[in-house]
């Protein structure tokens, strides 16, 4: 039978394969995309954040920390900053993992400890600062 | 099948053979910097915990921050985080394709340094000042 390609070179990946360009994972630039994108918002939001803490170490009353975190302003910024964080965290130690763990089961076991801490503390972080500043409307 | 050759010699010499440079000191110090973040925030979610928790817990958590060793923690922790961001902006540089030059690496790789203490000790001082 004859070959009817235009090109007898071309890859035996299928054309939505190609289209997608996920690569051989199934997952493309992904993850260095993704890191990349949380360090870019992590710059403003780590500069906002400093100035966040200082703020709450000059006033060290339960109250006044309890005004600051639930200023719907501070509440956002924190926000985003512990979504970007943690993602960019995330990533970032899974690379480290990846270069330092050789052994297969230890790998795996390492990137979903990892995945863990990260879900832990984004969640840790959110419902305590949505609990502060929710609660101050509710009281 | 032929056996594969062990080759009689290291292949891929590691981190101890190489001279110390800048740009590596600096390379490992991001990764260090950033698995030190990584621990710390926990730091973080605990204090904030603490607040969704109430006064008592609260107050504990502050007194430790409010301690010697915790206001080394949080100086160190200033220094690792200013460290981590401007290496970080020095990687996005590289990733637009500019800094490659040797004159050019070593400088961004001292002022990474330089930049990161004149930082931590720019927020302390202005901490103290204005607040």
């Amino acid at each position: 039978m004859a070959d009817n390609r235009a090109d007898t070179r071309v890859s035996m990946r299928t054309p939505l394969s190609r289209v997608k360009g996920l690569g051989a994972s199934g997952h493309g630039v992904e993850h260095w995309w993704i890191h990349r994108v949380t360090a870019v918002a992590n710059i403003p939001l780590i500069i906002s954040f400093v100035i966040i803490v200082a703020a709450l170490a000059a006033s060290p009353s339960y109250q006044d920390a309890i005004a600051i975190i639930s200023h719907p302003l501070v509440a956002i910024i924190l926000i985003l900053a512990v979504l970007s964080v943690t993602n960019h965290m995330r990533l970032g130690m899974q690379i480290v993992i990846e270069d330092y763990v050789h052994h297969k089961g230890q790998k795996i076991a390492a990137v979903i400890a990892n995945n863990f801490y990260a879900v832990i503390i984004g969640v840790a972080c959110l419902y305590a600062i949505l609990k502060v500043s929710l609660g101050r409307i509710l009281a | 099948m032929a056996e594969a050759k062990v080759a009689p010699r290291p292949l891929s010499p590691h981190l101890q053979i190489y001279r110390w440079s800048w740009t590596m000191a600096m390379s490992v110090a991001h990764r260090l910097t950033g698995i030190a973040l990584y621990g710390g925030i926990a730091l973080f979610a605990i204090w904030l915990v603490a607040l969704a928790s109430g006064p008592s817990a609260f107050e504990s958590v502050q007194w430790f921050f409010g301690s010697p060793l915790g206001y080394l923690i949080l100086f160190a922790y200033t220094w690792i985080l200013m460290h981590h961001m401007l290496g970080g902006v020095r990687h996005l540089v590289w990733d637009f394709g500019y800094g490659m030059e040797r004159e050019q690496r070593i400088n961004m790789a001292r002022f990474t340094l330089i930049g990161s203490v004149a930082l931590t000790l720019a927020i302390w001082v202005v901490a103290f000042i204005a607040f």
